[in-house]
């Protein structure tokens, strides 16, 4: 429930922003509790992004939700 | 890939390892809690428990606010379902049992009952179908709270309210220190959670309680690093606020959500699944929002749910008094596919936590 995955945002416009979750997964989300630039990297919960984050950790974390999802859709 | 992954390193690993068997007390028994879900998931999956010494225990808190949920609540939800009005819920709310039914066992029954990804979904739902009334199921931390906040603040149709069942995790934390023989000897802070709170609110764990309190990320250097943080405290005799998950959380949070978290709600008593009535612990929505608050739109107020089946050991499990294996329904009469307690429904409940990773072990 709490959370909360990161994303490269493609496009800014106004509160809502375009965000890529890797592998093609784009999604339209809230930016208006973050200050959201286009090339960098949010923290997405719920569809609202909750924070910035840098590149290095957004990949590295990402690679932590891959896991814990396939283990979710493995076990059923 | 390897050297991208710097927070799941073996050797790093192995070296805070060690460094936790050099600076963990010799006799003393610690016992460190967390309070969410995907700590849990992190520990369990990893197998952390392993690598610390045996007298270094790390337990799980009320730290899924799916299970937390009274099932009072849930029999609101179900209340509107039942009276025609389409409700809308994050995936893991589906399966909570209420007193009676779930809301999936409402939709059984043909309610209309729809699984959003967010509250934002659920406005544009009721947007599109302006014949029909919309409830949104408000469930989550302070990480979910402000989201429900910018909605109700930026004026949602008039067929769209909210049931709030929004919870704060800082007073769950309190009530755990005045849990009798749990002896909590430190805390690791949510990290997500603590993106949105920022450090301020765990300042009086180590001022008034005097216990050691880390902020910890979720990969299984950050977890480590908090073990060793917290250690490290009791070993000098200190007890103070730290920021293991510093490149996610600052000191401040997010400012922007902590706003709009206080425009949208004030801060009220509510009652926890397992625990019971915790002042100061829930959401509502300021009475200048009345409008979209559900419970007073459409009259519904339940004051007691049957919150707990006979056998069913969650309060234990909630608050970190037992294991779910010492739960005499564990993955007997309560399983993934069939859970009779909150634990076991949401992904992120430490029984289904549990459940998941021994099915796992099992396989390999």
């Amino acid at each position: 429930m709490c959370l909360a995955i990161p994303a490269l945002v493609k496009r800014v416009e106004g509160g809502k922003a375009q965000v890529d979750f890797g592998e093609g997964v784009l999604r339209d989300v809230n930016v208006s509790l973050v200050d959201a630039k286009v090339g960098e990297y949010v923290l997405v919960h719920a569809g609202y992004a909750i924070q910035t984050v840098d590149k290095e950790d957004a990949l590295e974390t990402l690679a932590l939700w891959k896991e814990i999802l396939e283990f979710e859709k493995d076990q059923g | 890939m390897a050297e991208k992954l710097r927070y799941r390193d073996p050797e790093l690993a192995k070296t805070i390892a060690g460094k936790i068997r050099e600076v963990a007390p010799k006799d003393e028994h610690v016992k460190f809690c967390h309070v969410c879900g995907t700590h849990e998931w992190t520990i369990t999956h990893y197998g952390l428990r392993s690598l610390l010494p045996r007298n270094v225990e790390v337990i799980a808190g009320p730290g899924c606010p799916v299970c937390i949920v009274p099932a009072a609540e849930i029999d609101e939800a179900v209340l509107l379902a039942k009276k025609g009005l389409v409700i809308t819920c994050f995936g893991d709310v589906l399966r909570v049992p209420g007193s009676d039914m779930s809301l999936l066992e409402a939709k059984a029954e043909g309610a209309d009952v729809r699984v959003v990804y967010g509250v934002s979904d659920a406005v544009e739902m009721a947007k599109r179908e302006p014949d029909k009334e919309f409830v949104f199921s408000a469930v989550g931390f302070e990480t979910t709270a402000p989201s429900t906040a910018v909605e109700a603040l930026a004026g949602p149709p008039e067929n769209f309210s909210f049931l709030v069942s929004h919870r704060l995790i800082p007073p769950a934390m309190e009530l755990l220190l005045g849990v009798g023989d749990l002896n909590i000897s430190g805390f690791v802070a949510p990290g997500h959670v603590s993106a949105i709170i920022g450090m301020k609110p765990y300042e009086l764990f180590p001022r008034v309680y005097r216990m050691p309190t880390v902020v910890a990320g979720f990969e299984p250097i950050d977890l480590l690093m908090g073990v060793y943080m917290l250690l490290k405290q009791i070993d000098e005799g200190t007890a103070r606020l730290e920021n293991e998950y510093s490149r996610v959380v600052k000191w401040e949070g997010n400012p922007k959500a902590i706003e709009v978290m206080a425009q949208a709600f004030a801060v009220t008593g509510g009652n926890w699944r397992g625990i019971g009535r915790l002042p100061d612990s829930a959401l509502k929505l300021r009475d200048e929002l009345v409008a979209y608050d559900a419970r007073e739109k459409y009259d519904v107020h339940v004051e007691q749910g049957k919150d707990i089946l006979l056998g069913c050991e969650c309060h234990l499990v909630i608050i970190g008094k037992i294991k779910p294996d010492e739960c005499p329904m564990f993955m007997k009469a309560c399983t993934p596919a069939k859970p009779v307690g909150a634990c076991m429904v949401s992904s992120e409940g430490t029984c289904r936590v549990w459940a998941k990773t021994a099915a796992a072990q099992k396989l390999s």
